[in-house]
């Protein structure tokens, strides 16, 4: 193990931060040896074998139902040791992490602290190291991934305590958290890129969860497929910067940008294949339809892959790679325009869905639409703010979900109900069964809608603040993109953000009031049935409400110094982005004037309050009626709750044209066509009509091999005399 | 002299390969076959004269070898007679895979 240089974070517990993907990779092993073992002995202590029928039956009945979020009866085996060794490792992880962040406060670092385990491609110029790097990004990534990770993995012990795959749950978690370890921590983009599609190939593992249901099973696939789409994008990145930098570690590529040409062609086409390499990943357009689907899975890994983490990573790769963004003014305007209208698009479609997990993925999409705002506008400090408070707030409304379709699980499994207990139309009146749940969703609500002093008001105004000001005085003000000036194009994206955060409050509001208020719409048994669930899942839900309470203080605006130190994550940040950001905004600090900050906060502020209104005023809870007697939507309302009918264009317009040229190109022409009949069959027949001649000489007749020697005798001698 | 013995030694050959081809008895084409031997024999002699005693001395050897042949392959033709009660070269064609 060479450690590169003398660094102030060597001689600290920082030394020891290959330790922190270790953690969660052992407890992979643990829980996947036991998760094996106890599947391929069934004994008769194995409590599961009485309920074989049962849990059949269970599952036909949610395969109807359409959702996944299926509870058997009884503990499964080993329970014990998973519970501990699951959210365990993980907490190791989280204390080592917190440790290594105080070290790193004590000392004064300005560049990466990297360390080298094993040349891990030595081919030629390609040099690619086994190598860690830990600067102030690297640190907040750990610390929220491991973090959050720990909550969801403790509200995991309570949510999936009944399910016969516990163990196999947790090795899969165990398992993403350390490929997401692996990203975050990587030095060079070829490790991350390992990371990255382990993340990827966790979440495959994790959507199709319940793989005995085909839904779950296909949407396992499709989130895995539409994610290799993008994956191609950063490939395509990554090789072009091996290509003319002849590196691929952060340290030496941010070294040698000398060699770029600010605005050139190079730098954009590398960032944009990035960028699309991030739409797959996090979900933007054209690329998220998968992550809608990829709500199949478990709740708590929607919370935790799907909502706070691993759709981050494409928000991290722009902030990592800001020193290629900050050089690429029409590439950043992309990324902020994608981001817009992502944010908006998605907003509109969660409005009319009724899923509560649909509209929280929907959510979801539309608030990574606000992180790639923040990065692409250059704010790549306020983007980092807004993932930190977005992980703690929709990862608090994810479990909150979870906890209510728990709850309704419970009760329909008490009433032998079989309707869809994800439906909001079922829902109504749960704040009198789960007082703690409904607060604190709150709490998330009034983040996500922007009101302060909850955190999302603090990160959604730092992104849609960076956006106004920097569509002056900056490199994107200047660029022309697609024609208009960067200085239109930003303001629209500002315009889009706004419109985005009055839908983000209007569905916010309507998800609260028709799953907590009103009348309930669950007989009567059913309501007795519903009560909080278990403390693990309560637990880490409150220390969440905390967070999304308190987030804001991570990174206060100048106008609210009243309330403490201001700007502690942009300062945190400085070293990393610090120099990127300048480049954005031409060397100045654009610093706003106070009348102006108060003005842009005004009327976000006004605009969330707005929305809970409209919604209040507009939505009668009291009037919704359960699922199935629920009337069809007409018109445009229609077109929202169908997405926009996003996925027939794309079965239609791309999946379908794809089965079919596999089917009758590639299949029958390519495949059986030329390769069977051509290639295979063809070099088999030629062979069979060389063999029929070679029959027909040796037939047995001595006077034909007679001839034949005579013949022969006579053309070798022909041609040694003519020759 | 010697165009007149190669001359000799050719005619010799030709009919013997003429007979090889074109008979069915396989004695005959036994017989043949020692024609051609002897051919080439007659062949060797006469160029002996103008580059040595070799050519003689390998006579010797062919008339050796022929008789060993001679002896191996009249076996087989009897062979081949008890077994079929024929030596028509047409009925002769078990030498196939």
């Amino acid at each position: 193990m060479a450690i590169s240089g003398v660094h102030p974070l060597a001689a600290t517990i920082a030394a020891w931060m290959w330790l922190l993907p270790v953690f969660p990779l052992l407890g992979f092993i643990i829980n996947g040896a036991l998760s094996m073992y106890s599947s391929a002995h069934i004994g008769p202590a194995d409590p599961d074998m009485g309920h074989g029928g049962h849990d059949s039956a269970d599952g036909e009945a949610h395969a109807a139902s359409g959702h996944g979020d299926s509870h058997s009866v009884g503990k499964p085996r080993f329970a014990s040791i998973v519970t501990i060794v699951g959210p365990g490792v993980i907490f190791l992880s989280f204390l080592l992490a917190a440790a290594m962040f105080f070290a790193m406060r004590g000392v004064d670092m300005t560049t990466p602290f990297v360390q080298k385990y094993w040349s891990w491609m030595p081919v030629g110029d390609l040099q690619i190291d086994f190598a860690f790097q830990l600067d102030q990004l690297s640190m907040l990534m750990v610390l929220i991934v491991t973090g959050v990770s720990t909550l969801i993995h403790i509200f995991s012990v309570g949510y999936m305590g009944e399910d016969e795959g516990f163990a196999r749950f947790f090795s899969y978690l165990n398992l993403f958290v350390f490929f997401m370890l692996l990203l975050v921590l990587a030095n060079n983009y070829a490790l991350l890129y390992v990371g990255w599609e382990g993340v990827s190939l966790c979440s495959y593992l994790l959507v199709g969860f319940w793989f005995k249901d085909k839904v779950n099973a296909d949407a396992g696939k499709k989130a895995f497929l539409v994610n290799r789409i993008g994956d191609v994008g950063l490939l395509i990145g990554m090789f072009l910067l091996f290509a003319n930098l002849g590196s691929l570690d952060f340290t030496t590529l941010a070294a040698s940008t000398g060699s770029l040409q600010v605005g050139g062609a190079l730098v954009t086409t590398i960032c944009l294949f990035f960028f699309f390499g991030c739409t797959g990943k996090s979900a933007q357009l054209p690329l998220y339809v998968w992550l809608p689907d990829a709500m199949a899975g478990p709740t708590p890994v929607s919370a935790l892959i799907h909502a706070a983490t691993m759709v981050t990573a494409g928000v991290y790769l722009v902030v990592r790679s800001s020193f290629l963004f900050s050089m690429a003014p029409v590439a950043s305007i992309t990324v902020a325009v994608v981001g817009a209208i992502t944010a908006l698009f998605s907003a509109t479609i969660a409005i009319k869905q009724w899923d509560i997990k649909k509209v929280l993925a929907y959510s979801t999409v539309s608030q990574l639409g606000y992180m790639f705002i923040g990065v692409g506008v250059g704010a790549y400090s306020a983007g980092v703010f807004h993932l930190a408070t977005h992980a703690f707030f929709k990862g608090l409304l994810f479990l909150g979900a979870g906890s209510v379709i728990y709850t309704m699980h419970a009760a329909y499994h008490h009433s032998g109900n079989h309707a869809d207990a994800q439906d909001m139309r079922n829902m109504g009146g749960m704040r009198k069964a789960m007082p703690v749940t409904w607060v604190m969703m709150w709490i998330a609500t009034l983040a996500i809608s922007g009101v302060p002093p909850f955190a999302g008001f603090f990160s959604k105004d730092s992104i849609l603040g960076a956006a106004f000001e920097h569509s002056h005085d900056s490199i994107l003000s200047s660029a022309t993109w697609l024609g208009m000036s960067g200085h239109t194009v930003l303001l629209g994206v500002y315009v889009f953000g706004l419109a985005g955060a009055l839908l983000t409050a209007v569905y916010m509001t309507r998800l609260m009031l028709y799953t907590f208020h009103g009348p309930s719409r669950a007989t009567e048994a059913e309501q007795h049935a519903m009560h909080e669930a278990p403390w693990t899942m309560t637990g880490p839900i409150v220390v969440l409400g905390v967070l999304s309470l308190a987030g804001g203080w991570l990174n206060l605006p100048s106008v609210a110094s009243f309330l403490g130190p201001v700007g502690s994550l942009d300062k945190w940040l400085n070293p990393v982005v610090g120099s990127a950001t300048l480049a954005i905004t031409n060397g100045t600090a654009i610093e706003a004037s106070h009348g102006v900050e108060l003005t842009l906060i005004g009327i976000a502020v006004l605009i969330a309050i707005a929305g809970i209104v409209i919604a209040f005023v507009a939505l009668k809870p009291a009037k919704l009626v359960t699922k199935d007697q629920s009337p069809g939507e007409h018109g445009f309302e229609k077109v929202l709750a169908e997405k926009y009918y996003v996925d027939e264009i794309y079965e239609a317009g791309l999946v379908h044209p794809a089965f079919v040229t596999a089917k009758n190109v590639l299949w029958r022409g390519l495949d059986v066509g030329i390769i069977d009949n051509l290639f295979v069959n063809g070099s088999a027949a030629v062979a069979r009509g060389f063999a029929w001649i070679g029959a027909q000489i040796q037939n047995g007749s001595t006077g034909a091999y007679a001839w034949g020697i005579a013949l022969g005798a006579i053309v070798l001698l022909s041609v040694f005399s003519f020759r | 002299m010697l165009a007149e013995s190669l001359g000799l030694s050719a005619i010799l050959f030709v009919i013997g390969v003429i007979g090889v081809l074109t008979r069915r008895n396989a004695i005959i084409i036994f017989l043949c076959v020692e024609l051609m031997l002897n051919a080439v024999n007659l062949t060797f002699v006469a160029l002996s004269r103008y580059y040595g005693m070799g050519g003689q001395v390998f006579v010797l050897f062919v008339m050796t070898v022929a008789a060993a042949e001679a002896a191996v392959g009249l076996a087989i033709i009897i062979s081949i007679f008890r077994h079929k009660q024929t030596v028509d070269l047409r009925n002769i064609n078990v030498m196939k895979g």
